[in-house]
């Protein structure tokens, strides 16, 4: 029954998962273009952060078609309303990773203060925690969800040890001040990043359960 | 039956009442059966005071049948059979003695298709009092006046009052009809699909009408349109036929809970119109 | 081929048509001819002492008043006894009785009894009215007699308008806690009133025209002035007719032909009142 609505609210999640894979992407690519100093890979993941923010409100737009013209209920209501707040975050994410091809262009071709090791793990780690993430919404894995949770904390920890490197490095070496500080603002976009991965998780849950919860409780 | 004094609240617009205000009713472990075949299977909920309820499910899973246990209009059925206990305030309503017409006084019903008498509009809404022995005609008035004011037709008909009931639209019918009941100064409604044979405002004003009388009177009400259920009441029963073709309660609960989270998988399927 | 075939469906429409018109025609036509034929015939012997005046010279002469006034008085007779006894067992048939063999053998007994020949209930009537209650022949006998027969009648269309009465309304009612007989005194009896009403006139108006059971109960040819009381003789416009078509040499014809003309226009005048009746309810 109700076999065009069935349709559109999985075309509706399927929307979702190639946003989530646009985002990706997004976090990957420009770790590797402030890696390997690639300006115009860099230009192109700001360019293309316009289609991530597009994708949003394209699937904004289609959750409030939905609600307005198949009145939605119970578990279908919860699915389309964590998509409209998922989104919200996945773009932020975007944002996010657009952040840092802009400090890999900022940084230009200025001498590195260190080889990049632990950036590019938090960069790793997230974009593994999301695609987990994306996979626990599809499975309305509860367990898998809050797990993912509990790897925040790695990246919160890896966050942790970078600033205390480059604060040592600029302690050392005023001259480096500069450029460590944009490394700890990528840091920072990193760790934002899978903290709102950690929201998306909590969707997860609500969509499972029909509660919200707060998972990753700060460690605070 | 017995008569609670209650402390007289001041309701805006309507006068203190002087016996229980609503009804509470009462359903346990209670089957219907018409000749061999049983209707209604192991059914128990509780209907709290001044409270609309609904009671959705697919068609034919013995709604109706189960709403009219409370007034005991299942009686018009020769081979209608109860077993189980039926309670309003407190009292089994099917044991031997009780004045099933004094009960229909108490726990009034609205039907599906309006059903206004072939009379006057006066005449229908005093129909009731004038048989329960009121003949004073300024009584009669102020009752009428009262009720279809309570039914939010007052206004609307107040100029022609003398004219046939069945004059007006589908809409101020039924209104009609719940003033008809009103006038008796019941303590229960119940509600027979009263908006399915309306137009969408005339449903909408319906709706907005149980949610003034709420107040003063519980309200049952069985209805196909889940959106309106979930618009209209507090507490939602979901029934649905098992095996035998028996109307069960699957689930009750509080409505906002049934329609975003209910426990149970049918009710989930039946309320997304994954199954009909 | 698509023309052929809309003209052959044209001329079986127009055969149709045909056909119909004429077996409506071949109805009316009769009935329309036999009443000129009989206003034709009859009209000389109609006045007004025809109709006021008694009877003289064997009824070679003078007038018909009290065949009138005894055939008026049968009629309310026969209502008077059938409808009450007819309502109140079709509101039991209706209402109370149970879907149970005993009720559908009352009811298979009601069908019998319409059938039954009128001559019988003329026998019926003298056993048990005339003879068995001592009534002797008399007017009251005659209406106990027809009454007996118009019965089945008014059970059966009391019954029906009853039964026609939509449930509905009897939910609504009750609903409201009124009480089962209350609902059928002040909404089912008033609704079904124009289809009893209905059926009673037509009794009456059957009444009117009943020849054989009035003989054997009490009808006389000549009686001596209008029946003083229910239990004297008296006249009626059937009989009298008999008796003047076949019964006195010399009778003039236009005198059978007035009879049976003020005979016809009462019964029709009946069924004009009865089809104003239907049609006022309709309009409510």
């Amino acid at each position: 029954m109700r076999k065009n609505y069935e349709r559109s609210l999985k075309a509706l999640q399927d929307e979702v998962l190639v946003m989530g894979s646009m985002v990706e992407k997004a976090i990957l690519r420009s770790m590797e273009a402030l890696k390997n100093r690639d300006l115009e890979l860099a230009r192109q993941i700001i360019a293309e952060d316009n289609a991530i923010n597009q994708k949003r409100f394209d699937i904004e737009e289609q959750c409030v078609e939905l609600i307005a013209t198949q009145q939605p209920m119970a578990g279908d209501l919860r699915v389309i309303i964590a998509i409209l707040n998922m989104v919200v975050d996945l773009e932020r994410i975007g944002d996010h990773a657009e952040g840092v091809a802009k400090i890999a262009i900022m940084i230009g071709d200025e001498p590195p203060i260190k080889p990049l090791i632990d950036l590019p793990r938090m960069a790793e780690r997230a974009s593994q925690m999301l695609r987990e993430a994306l996979d626990a919404f599809i499975r309305r894995d509860v367990l898998v969800a809050k797990k993912i949770c509990d790897d925040d904390e790695e990246v919160d920890n890896l966050y942790n040890q970078v600033f205390r490197e480059l604060l040592l490095i600029m302690a050392e070496n005023p001259k480096t001040i500069g450029r460590a500080t944009r490394l700890i603002w990528v840091a920072h976009n990193l760790e934002r990043s899978a903290d709102r991965i950690t929201n998306i998780c909590e969707r997860v849950v609500f969509i499972a359960t029909g509660h919200m919860e707060d998972i990753g409780a700060s460690k605070y | 039956m017995n008569i609670t004094d209650l402390v007289n609240e001041k309701i805006p617009g309507l006068p203190p009442k002087n016996t229980q205000l609503g009804g509470k009713l009462r359903l346990e472990q209670v089957n219907l059966y018409y000749g061999s075949f049983r209707a209604v299977k192991d059914i128990s909920l509780d209907i709290d005071t001044c409270s609309i309820t609904a009671i959705i499910g697919p068609s034919g899973c013995g709604k109706s049948s189960m709403l009219r246990l409370f007034n005991r209009m299942n009686d018009l059925i020769a081979s209608a059979r109860v077993e189980g206990l039926v309670e309003f305030d407190g009292v089994d309503i099917y044991q031997p003695g009780v004045d099933v017409v004094e009960l229909r006084k108490r726990v009034g019903m609205v039907f599906q298709k309006p059903n206004p008498f072939p009379m006057s509009i006066y005449d229908n809404v005093a129909f009731g009092p004038r048989r329960h022995g009121i003949r004073n005609k300024r009584a009669l008035d102020e009752i009428v006046e009262k009720s279809l004011g309570q039914a939010a037709l007052w206004d609307e008909v107040k100029d022609k009052l003398d004219q046939s009931g069945l004059s007006i639209s589908g809409g101020q019918q039924q209104r009609l009809c719940i003033a008809r009941v009103l006038a008796v100064e019941p303590e229960v409604i119940l509600m027979d699909e009263p908006c399915s044979a309306l137009d969408p405002i005339a449903t909408l004003k319906i709706e907005d009408l149980m949610r003034t009388l709420t107040s003063t009177y519980t309200i049952v009400i069985v209805t196909h349109n889940m959106q309106q259920a979930a618009r209209v009441s507090d507490m939602t029963a979901f029934l649905m036929v098992d095996d035998d073709r028996a109307g069960t309660l699957v689930e009750y609960g509080i409505t906002s809970e049934i329609f975003t989270n209910p426990k149970n998988q049918k009710t989930e399927d039946y309320i997304t119109g994954r199954f009909g | 081929m698509p023309g052929s075939s809309t003209k052959s469906r044209y001329l079986t429409q127009k055969a149709s048509m045909a056909l119909l018109v004429t077996a409506t025609l071949l109805v009316v036509v009769p009935i329309i001819l036999i009443i000129i034929y009989m206003i034709a015939n009859g009209y000389s012997a109609l006045s007004w002492d025809f109709l006021t005046q008694p009877p003289a010279q064997a009824g070679k002469a003078g007038g018909i008043l009290p065949a009138i006034v005894g055939t008026i008085y049968l009629m309310l007779g026969t209502i008077i006894f059938a409808l009450p006894v007819g309502v109140t067992a079709g509101i039991y048939l209706s209402e109370y009785a149970r879907n149970n063999w005993v009720t559908r053998l009352v009811n298979m007994a009601i069908i019998n009894l319409a059938g039954v020949p009128s001559i019988v209930f003329g026998l019926f009537g003298l056993g048990v009215f005339v003879m068995t209650f001592n009534l002797g022949m008399s007017l009251i006998a005659a209406s106990l007699t027809l009454a007996a027969q118009a019965l089945a009648m008014t059970i059966t269309t009391s019954r029906e308008a009853i039964t026609a009465v939509p449930k509905e309304y009897r939910e609504g009612s009750l609903a409201i806690g009124v009480s089962r007989w209350q609902t059928i005194r002040y909404v089912v009896l008033p609704q079904a009133s124009p289809g009893i009403l209905t059926g009673a006139i037509l009794a009456m108006s059957r009444a009117a025209g009943e020849t054989a059971p009035i003989i054997v109960v009490g009808a006389a040819f000549l009686v001596g002035g209008l029946p003083g009381s229910p239990f004297d003789r008296f006249m009626a416009l059937p009989y009298h007719l008999y008796t003047v078509s076949a019964h006195i040499p010399g009778m003039p014809a236009d005198i059978k032909w007035g009879v049976a003309l003020v005979l016809i226009a009462m019964v029709l005048f009946f069924n004009i009142l009865v089809t104003l009746v239907r049609f006022k309810s309709r309009k409510r």
